[in-house]
């Protein structure tokens, strides 16, 4: 098939062998996608295994309150896009830790620390502190080098907290929207854009440019002398 | 409780175990040859073209794990069901070994997610025992297996350049894609250091071979398996094909048992429980082929035990599953700060690394016999789970960070995990390892699987060589880093940890368990693939390879299978078989 057939497939989403009328015959089928099509080519011991985790439910309400309170803190809205809660970064983190059990100890185990310690600071748990005392109890254990040895414990429970804030955010529709990720769709790769190489005082030297592909040779069948 | 085997009336003319790599290639060939073929496979269909395993082109979020490795252990997009460890289906170990046995589990098996390194070997790769007094020299030369290389080049397809390496064969390249920015850094320092920096040499479509594939549009995605089949893998490239012609009866979920011999000790036919219903089945054929990759061919041949064959099939030698041997691989992370703060674009390119490094010294100058290629990646590829881990790390080693405090929260923390996108790349040496008779898988004599076959035990030590491989490819890693102005990451791996050398089986380039030789009490395969003591049974997977080079295995697999199945036609014309 050449490359407008096969964009053409693509994007009806099913090509059968690269013949391209079943490819139409099916989209009509395709377009009413079942729930299971839309579910990201899990096998059927996969699929299971996600509906049983989504059934679950980990974290209690009050430790969900502080887990989103923190995320929001690690990753606030700014000019360019929203928060961590936002982008449904706690119920990300409320499905990984039913996936990984072993998130779930330092997780619950760093909730309840970072409790006792704001009890013990100001006499009161986590989320019913003012936003500045919050952030005085943050800032205890979001600088790893900077923390007191006392605190070792709640900058492991942070460290964590924020890895999987920013992987729950960078992930999200709106994540990738931040970070500028461009990819993910079909296209003509033709190297680095020259203002870049310019840039970064590089250029593709004649020998390698003599032997890569040209663009308008893509759609022609390769044919070889020998 | 009656146990009936259920023999399958149809006589075939052959049947193959396993459609991967091998598997699919004797397939191809011998059905466009005509004959009537039975295909085993252990796993389910698959095709990445049905909307129902599709994974190309779907994004983080549509996995609520964010693509995490919980379930596939190369992430949930990833063309694999299977893994290193399997349900129902262990491998044990002996003396302290710790190899690792990847299997995938599906119509194409590990060539659907596979990274597409498509090297021949080279004329000294099947000669190693001559140049340098370790393992064994194959039964063959490059110059004979230089046509089968090219047929392989013409019908799947492989991009690179003519280099005019003596020991990196040119091939029939389509035209490689240009390299991406951090690639072009790495041929800058390998020029500065003497170390050759070329385009990649992958089976990915950069222009059509022929009509019924579409050409790469540049996703990067390969291992999530091509809708448009712009790549190869056995399921679309093969299998596919040869289905059409109407000569093969693919039965899938059918996990082979054991090869069943008549009273004279001659293969009759394979037999296998199917996963679906758990009914024995048995069935017959004139040829028997086995490509159920290196380790479970061997497994199969042990496990074939008869009055006749009381070792196991085709294994008078005692061969049968010794010279095990895998790539050694070593690899370390590097954070680049000239390429912080990028201007965006998309860079996805092919799905794999546009440029690598062949091996390019003299071993006789170096205090470990075989040489390893180098690979590398990098750029700003699709956030993943794992995306912005250990950020503190990163923010450690910017030089211009200016004395504020790592880690941290809000606004500056969020600007960071942008600034930082794409600036880190990765290296990754893979080596030859010596094949020797005492690293091998054998049948655990106390331990069987959920069908109640025989399980696999491995016994498996690096020697020096593979260790001060190992050791060479970090400073290697070092070099180039330091040149390319880069900060690598975490630390370099000392001799405790065998400088950061994998385990064995980890690189899944596991090869040589049922080798070929011309000495029939040397060897298990003659120089066709075809068992010394059993005419009518061959094995078409890497466990025919006297020594694996600093080359991935396919394209010889490939080369090899489709040799060996055309002399299978020749022969069953001759009527020797």
């Amino acid at each position: 098939m050449d490359r407008r057939e096969s964009l053409k497939a693509l994007l009806i989403g099913s090509v059968s062998s690269g013949v391209i009328l079943s490819a139409c015959e099916t989209s009509t089928k395709d377009n009413a996608k079942s729930p299971k099509t839309q579910y990201y080519g899990r096998t059927p011991d996969e699929v299971l295994r996600d509906e049983m985790l989504q059934k679950d439910k980990f974290f209690t309400d009050a430790e969900m309150k502080t887990i989103t309170v923190l995320v929001d803190i690690i990753i606030p809205k700014d000019e360019t896009s929203g928060s961590a809660t936002d982008a449904k970064v706690p119920e990300f983190i409320e499905f990984i830790v039913k996936d990984q059990p072993k998130n779930q100890l330092p997780m619950r185990g760093g909730l309840r620390w970072l409790d006792v310690q704001s009890q013990k600071q100001y006499g009161k748990i986590f989320t019913d502190l003012e936003a500045d005392k919050r952030l005085a109890m943050v800032d205890q254990i979001a600088f790893p080098e900077k923390a007191a040895p006392e605190m070792s414990q709640g900058v492991s429970f942070f460290n964590l907290i924020r890895n999987l804030t920013a992987t729950g955010f960078f992930t999200s529709q709106m994540g990738l929207k931040d970070l500028g990720y461009k990819g993910n769709t079909p296209n003509e790769w033709d190297g680095v854009p020259d203002d870049v190489l310019k840039q970064y005082n590089l250029a593709y030297d004649e020998k390698l440019l003599a032997v890569c592909l040209k663009k308008e040779d893509r759609t022609k069948i390769m044919t070889w002398e020998d | 409780m009656a146990f009936e085997i259920k023999k399958q009336a149809k006589a075939y003319d052959v049947c193959i175990v396993g459609s991967g790599a091998g598997g699919g290639m004797a397939a191809k060939v011998l059905s466009d040859a005509g004959l009537k073929v039975a295909l085993l496979e252990a796993g389910p269909k698959y095709d990445p073209a049905d909307p129902q395993q599709q994974t190309q082109l779907k994004w983080p979020y549509e996995s609520p794990r964010r693509g995490a490795s919980t379930t596939r252990p190369f992430g949930d997009f990833d063309a694999a069901y299977g893994g290193w460890e399997i349900e129902g289906e262990p491998y044990t170990q002996k003396n302290g070994s710790k190899f690792d046995w990847f299997r995938s589990r599906m119509l194409g098996g590990r060539t659907n997610h596979w990274g597409r390194i498509s090297l021949r070997f080279g004329p000294n790769d099947f000669k190693h025992y001559s140049i340098d007094g370790h393992g064994d020299d194959w039964p063959i030369t490059y110059e004979e297996v230089k046509p089968w290389y090219d047929k392989v080049d013409k019908l799947i397809g492989v991009f690179g350049s003519k280099e005019g390496i003596y020991n990196e064969p040119d091939g029939h390249f389509l035209p490689p894609p240009k390299p991406r920015l951090h690639e072009l850094m790495v041929k800058q320092a390998g020029e500065k250091l003497g170390i050759p920096v070329i385009p990649s040499r992958l089976s990915i479509l950069t222009r059509s071979v022929n009509k019924d594939r579409g050409a790469c549009f540049f996703c990067s995605q390969c291992s999530r398996g091509c809708s448009i089949h712009g790549d190869f893998s056995s399921s679309t490239v093969l299998v596919k094909p040869a289905m059409k012609s109407g000569n093969v009866d693919l039965y899938v979920g059918a996990m082979a048992r054991e090869i069943v011999t008549d009273a004279a000790g001659k293969a009759v036919g394979v037999s296998y429980v199917d996963k679906e219903d758990m009914q024995e089945h048995q069935i017959n054929a004139r040829v028997i082929v086995l490509a159920a990759s290196a380790c479970e061919s061997a497994r199969l041949l042990l496990n074939s035990k008869s009055a006749t064959h009381k070792n196991g099939l085709a294994n008078s030698s005692g061969v049968v599953g010794k010279y095990l041997h895998d790539s050694t691989g070593a690899s370390r992370g590097a954070f680049i700060p000239s390429l912080m703060d990028r201007k965006r674009y998309n860079e996805d390119g092919v799905g794999g690394l546009h440029m690598y490094i062949p091996w390019w010294l003299d071993n006789k100058k170096l205090d470990f016999a075989r040489g390893y290629h180098l690979e590398f990646w990098g750029g700003m590829g699709m956030p993943a789970y794992g995306f912005g881990f250990g950020i503190e790390g990163l923010q450690a080693k910017d030089p211009n960070r200016g004395g504020q405090p790592v880690g941290g929260y809000g606004a500056s923390l969020k600007n960071d995990y942008r600034r930082f996108y794409g600036s880190t790349v990765g290296f990754a040496g893979r080596g030859e390892a010596i094949a020797r008779a005492d690293n091998y898988c054998e049948i655990d004599p106390n331990v069987v699987d959920k069908f109640g076959i025989p399980v696999l035990r491995f016994n498996y030590k690096w020697s020096e060589h593979e260790i001060k491989q190992a050791r060479h490819m970090h400073e290697t890693f070092e070099e180039l880093i330091h040149q390319m102005g880069g900060i690598p990451l975490g630390s370099k791996p000392g001799e405790e940890s065998m400088y950061g050398l994998e385990n064995p089986g980890r690189i899944i380039h596991e090869v040589g368990t049922t080798r070929m030789g011309d000495d029939p009490s040397r060897s298990v395969l003659n120089k066709y693939s075809q068992a010394h003591d059993a005419k009518n049974v061959f094995v078409v997977d890497g466990g025919s390879f006297v020594s694996q080079a600093d080359k991935n295995p396919t394209w010889t697999i490939l080369a090899l299978s489709m040799r060996a199945s055309s002399y299978i036609v020749d022969e069953l014309k001759k009527q020797n078989l």
